[in-house]
């Protein structure tokens, strides 16, 4: 393993991200849009429900959401590379497939939970209080677990694709379901059994589990098991998505 | 009982070769995409500080030859050994020995000049106390050291090809690939890069192969060509060599008068229009 080859493919990637502000705003705008319009429409019928301040409750799904957006799309921006070329530069290089797959994945993650601390940040400005101010490392260690996650499946994903015309439809059969049925808009509890089996299956409803549960200390798995199966899926997803990679030929 | 015949007096040449200072040694190479023979069986050799030119029309096979022999594709038969050891089991050994140049850019644009040549170094080990001045001296030799801070995505097509160059010379390889490095480019820019890779040949002894469809360009720069159509190697030689093989005076002649046609967009089959779309859904 090189470290200094993960390094300079780690920080290629954060050098790219930090240059395209519009893509920052971008990508901000709508986790903004969903914290604010879901946040104080729904909720006053939250509250009425008798589920609290329904801010609280979402904001720590909106951040998981937009490190899933993030980082599905740092993964799959592997096409494009593909298609301008540069991946052959990689391809080239006396490194190996992993740690070019690694390098890769770990500048994908931290520009996801770059991006997640951002939203963290904005749904305070917008009245989000978070219950224990020091558990707020717990709830990064989360955002870094969902990040590896999905920049390793988008990564799959990327290599099995060969241009973008793909990625509406991962966009809108994969993502998007992931994302509502992984209970960052709803509590799980007391949904059909349906609903929740699925949503046991989903990663993400672990990593939005280990948010809720380490910023407002409500939590449906558990923390232990947020924790537990959100490693082993890292670590599948890494394998995964390294299988992938390592079959790319041009 | 031919195959075995071929294989052996292989074998016996490699061992000869080494001390005749054969660099890259190809022999009976062939790749298939699902059931379309794109490099058929083709063998050669190159000696070390040779400029080699693969000279062919468009889809004759010469890019899949590059990829093979830059370990980016599997062939489906045959062996290549490239300074000792061969691309297809040990890849990471042979991608030390090697710069390419692209032929479309691989160069990151939202980078700038500078960054890619770092990265590049990084990546190859370059140790980082010569780093620098290497990246100085050789930006300074494609001209382009007082754009180094800027982005590559604001750059021209020749000023990329150029960087390209530079970054595929920064950890001083044994051989540089160029698969068709001037095409698109103005006269002025051909000659000027051309010009680079001679003097770099002279001065480091540098082994350059490099592929085209300039006639030209094969004759003027190549010690050696091989001809290649329909992924089949149909001559190899000096320039002369191939003149005289067909008693012709120009090289574009010889080439006619070897492939049969000139320029092949022009009268395309059926299987140059099959391989038009191929490239097209590669991509």
């Amino acid at each position: 393993m090189k470290i200094k080859a993960i390094y300079v493919l780690w920080i290629r990637q954060l050098k790219r991200y930090l240059r395209s502000r519009v893509r920052i705003i971008g990508s901000l705008a709508q986790p903004v849009l969903f914290l604010v319009a879901l946040g104080f429409g729904f909720g006053p019928i939250f509250q009425k429900a008798g589920g609290g301040n329904y801010l609280d409750f979402i904001a720590p799904g909106i951040i998981a959401m937009a490190i899933l957006f993030t980082s599905v799309f740092t993964g799959i921006e592997m096409i494009w590379d593909r298609q301008f070329g540069f991946l052959k530069e990689t391809l080239v290089a006396p490194i190996s497939r992993l740690d070019i797959m690694i390098g890769r994945t770990l500048g994908g993650a931290t520009v996801a939970v770059m991006q997640g601390i951002a939203v963290f940040i904005l749904s305070i400005i917008f009245g989000f209080r978070p219950a224990n101010i020091f558990s707020i490392p717990l709830a990064i260690v989360f955002m870094a677990l969902i990040a590896i996650i999905f920049t390793a499946f988008g990564t799959a994903i990327a290599s099995q694709l060969e241009d973008m015309q793909g990625f509406q439809f991962i966009s809108n059969f994969i993502i998007m379901p992931l994302f509502f049925l992984s209970g960052a808009l709803f509590p799980l509890q007391g949904l059909p059994n349906t609903v929740v089996m699925i949503a046991k299956f989903n990663p993400l409803a672990y990593g939005v589990d280990g948010l809720r549960g380490a910023l407002i200390n409500q939590v449906h798995f558990g923390l232990g098991t947020d924790l537990i199966v959100l490693s082993v899926i890292a670590v599948v997803f890494l394998v995964i998505g390294s299988y992938s990679f390592s079959k790319i030929q041009l | 009982m031919v195959k075995n015949n071929g294989k052996k007096s292989n074998g016996n040449k490699n061992d000869e070769n080494k001390n005749n200072g054969i660099i890259i040694n190809v022999s009976n190479l062939t790749r298939d995409f699902n059931g379309f023979r794109a490099v058929d069986n083709i063998s050669f050799s190159i000696k070390k500080g040779e400029i080699f030119g693969f000279l062919g029309p468009n889809g004759a096979g010469k890019s899949t030859t590059i990829k093979m022999l830059t370990t980016l594709l599997l062939p489906t038969k045959g062996s290549i050994i490239m300074n000792g050891h061969s691309p297809i089991t040990q890849p990471d050994k042979v991608r030390k020995t090697f710069g390419i140049v692209f032929q479309d850019p691989s160069l990151d644009d939202e980078l700038t000049a500078y960054e890619n040549m770092e990265f590049h170094g990084i990546l190859y080990d370059v140790p980082s106390n010569v780093l620098k001045s290497r990246i100085e001296q050789l930006l300074k030799m494609v001209e382009l050291w007082d754009r180094k801070i800027e982005l590559v995505k604001h750059f021209s097509g020749g000023m990329k090809r150029r960087l390209e160059i530079a970054r595929g010379l920064l950890h001083h390889p044994l051989i540089l690939f160029l698969d068709e490095p001037t095409l698109g480019l103005d006269p002025q820019t051909r000659n000027h890069i051309w010009n680079y890779i001679k003097e770099l040949n002279k001065k480091e002894g540098i082994t350059v192969f490099f592929t085209t469809h300039y006639m030209d360009e094969a004759e003027r720069i190549a010690d050696r060509i091989a001809i290649i159509d329909h992924g089949k190697i149909i001559a190899q030689g000096t320039s002369d060599e191939l003149k005289k093989k067909t008693k012709t005076s120009f090289l574009e002649d010889a080439f006619i008068s070897l492939t049969g046609k000139d320029i092949r967009e022009e009268e395309a089959s059926t299987l140059d229009m099959l391989r038009m779309h191929r490239r097209m859904f590669k991509r």
